[in-house]
């Protein structure tokens, strides 16, 4: 394609202007973290931390019970991101492989369940979840991290499951595999890159959610059961204008995610997108 | 289902085309129960989770709305009816309005901005060269990639009043009565943070979607319009538009939805302040029932943003249907 010099040039100059929009304030949350406390707080802003400190990043671990609240983190999510793909896998298996009575139902059910209102649900949990006794606990925060990402869940997979030919399988049926050998065999392997990308959105929002840990386990103390983003919430208001700390908090805080996000990206993202759109 | 455009389900292929059983699909084999009653069992964890932990806290939140419950009652753990009261104090008190007002307006400034400069930045990754898209989807990622909590501490740290690089920043401009603004101190101020906030963490979701769908309009299509001599004006309103319209329709709804509900960002940056003046109605349903212990009031009021939002989603159903039934 044809294109002048000045016709390339425009493009480049806002592209560079939203790169610095967007990477900006990742950049300046990690660069904060390893500044020194004089640098944070002088008259012009350090915009190179050459003599860094990890000072910071002491004060966010070394806070109170901080690695009992990742470890917290890590169950709730890895165990609700788990559960969500199991369930939801052997659903859209039925979906795609099987005809019933109540199956558009069932995905219309689906469908709707992904735009479920849980910012406004969370004085009704609040309330279940007291009367069973289960308040400050994993338990209950697991399981609701599990239901808000298994709609999402069984509709990507179905998508993918979808997109393996029948055939496949039933060669292998043929060749004397039982269904559920045949599932094991022929489409699980080909379904990896969905599960890939439902387990990255799983992840992300599990790990990030606010509103249901700030009202089941608000209970401070040791053995308490909160999580990363609530025990941010608190450093921040606790550390007030610490903000080293705070940005050390918030950057290892952020940090699995980004990493998480960066590896599987390549094939996470397309289904990502792809399934959420379908939303 | 139809929210997304042709092109994007090339993407991941037959994503979505599983929504009638293949044709020739054997009946659930064999005439056993067992083997018929297979679809139901695989389901049946899918539909207790479902019943147990979205059906359960839906109607938990109705019943508690006709009840007057407050700190004392949840103590004594008693049910006090008191019908539609709650219901009625809402719809007559102008603060409930006042909100959903505020909500309404947010959400749609909000959804518009995204919109726009979602798709224009998606526009501008296709017609970049390689090197610089990929640094801009990097920057893109990292922005859509940050949990939203450590989203808002950053801006909360960007937009500091004493030490805020936002501030001084404006100050360097020119503008010196910005040197030591508090951003948090008026309720116009306070929004633009959140919303600043929100375009930022909004945008890469849609750029990258429109971005996928560009990749796969046919080359074709372009041609034809710019022999017909469009500009690129014209080939967005005449090529872009007609053939990404799914996309567009999609995207812009669950936007909508995500904006209208999102509570994380405007709780966790001034939990709903100044004097209660940046609440949106999930904030404004959580400050009634858990901050101040008006339980029930708190349910009524999510119930009517249930409401809301069940007006908006049967409105986007519809024109999900009817587009089913165009093609």
């Amino acid at each position: 394609m044809r294109r002048s010099a000045l016709g390339r040039s425009w493009p480049n100059a806002i592209a560079v202007v939203l790169v610095i929009f967007f990477a900006f304030p990742v950049y300046w949350m990690v660069s904060t973290a390893f500044k020194k406390t004089t640098d944070i707080i002088s008259k012009t802003p350090v915009f190179i931390p050459l003599n860094g400190t990890l000072e910071h990043f002491t004060t966010a671990t070394g806070a109170d019970q901080f690695w009992s609240f990742v470890a917290n983190s890590f169950i709730v999510t890895v165990v609700a991101v788990a559960a969500s793909l199991v369930i939801a896998t052997a659903a859209a298996f039925a979906v795609t492989r099987m005809r019933f009575r109540g199956r558009k139902a069932f995905v219309l059910v689906v469908m709707v369940a992904q735009m479920a209102p849980w910012e406004v649900m969370s004085i009704s949990i609040y309330m279940i979840v007291r009367d069973n006794d289960m308040l400050n606990s994993l338990v209950p925060l697991t399981l609701f991290y599990m239901m808000m990402v298994l709609p999402f869940t069984i509709w990507t997979l179905r998508g993918f499951m979808a997109a393996v030919p029948k055939e496949l399988e039933e060669s292998a049926m043929v060749d004397g595999c039982s269904r559920f050998q045949a599932f094991m065999r022929v489409i699980f392997p080909l379904l990896v890159p969905g599960l890939m990308s439902t387990s990255l959105f799983g992840f992300i929002t599990a790990w990030n959610e606010l509103p249901l840990v700030l009202v089941l386990n608000k209970a401070t103390g040791p053995g308490t059961a909160q999580t990363l983003p609530l025990w941010l919430t608190s450093f921040q208001t606790t550390f007030g204008d610490d903000w080293g700390a705070t940005m050390a908090a918030s950057t290892l805080f952020a940090l699995p995610v980004l990493v998480v996000f960066f590896l599987f990206q390549r094939k996470a993202v397309g289904g990502l997108t792809d399934g959420a759109v379908k939303g | 289902m139809a929210v997304q455009s042709e092109p994007v389900r090339a993407k991941s292929p037959g994503a979505g085309v599983g929504a009638d059983a293949p044709k020739g699909v054997r009946p659930s084999a064999g005439p056993g129960l067992l083997s018929r009653s297979t679809p139901y069992l695989l389901l049946l964890p899918a539909v207790v989770a479902t019943l147990a932990l979205l059906c359960w806290p839906l109607v938990e939140t109705v019943i508690l709305s006709f009840q007057n419950l407050n700190k004392r009652q949840l103590i004594l753990h008693q049910t006090e009816w008191n019908g539609f009261k709650n219901y009625t104090d809402q719809l007559t008190s102008s603060e409930f309005w006042h909100t959903t007002g505020r909500s309404v307006a947010f959400t749609a400034l909000n959804v518009a901005l995204i919109m726009v400069f979602g798709t224009l930045v998606g526009l501008l990754l296709d017609r970049l060269g390689k090197r610089m898209r990929l640094a801009l989807q990097i920057a893109l990622m990292l922005a859509w990639a940050m949990p939203f909590v450590a989203q808002t501490t950053v801006f909360t740290w960007l937009f500091d009043s004493r030490y805020g690089v936002v501030n001084w920043f404006l100050d360097k401009l020119g503008w010196h009565s910005m040197a030591a603004y508090n951003w948090y101190s008026s309720q116009l101020s306070t929004f633009f943070v959140i919303m600043l906030l929100l375009v930022w963490g909004s945008i890469p979701f849609v750029a990258f979607n429109m971005y996928a769908a560009l990749t796969t309009i046919p080359k074709e299509l372009y041609e034809a319009a710019r022999l017909d001599g469009a500009g690129s004006y014209k080939v967005f309103t005449s090529v872009i538009f007609p053939t990404l319209k799914p996309f567009f329709l999609g995207t812009t709804f669950l936007e909508v939805i995500w904006i209208f509900k999102c509570f994380t960002q405007v709780y966790a940056i001034n939990a709903g302040g100044p004097q209660r003046l940046t609440e949106t109605l999930p904030v404004y349903a959580f400050i009634e029932g858990m901050g101040n212990q008006h339980y029930g009031v708190g349910a009524a009021i999510a119930v009517l943003t249930i409401l809301m939002l069940s007006v908006l989603m049967s409105y986007y159903f519809r024109i999900i249907i009817k587009q089913e039934d165009e093609l």
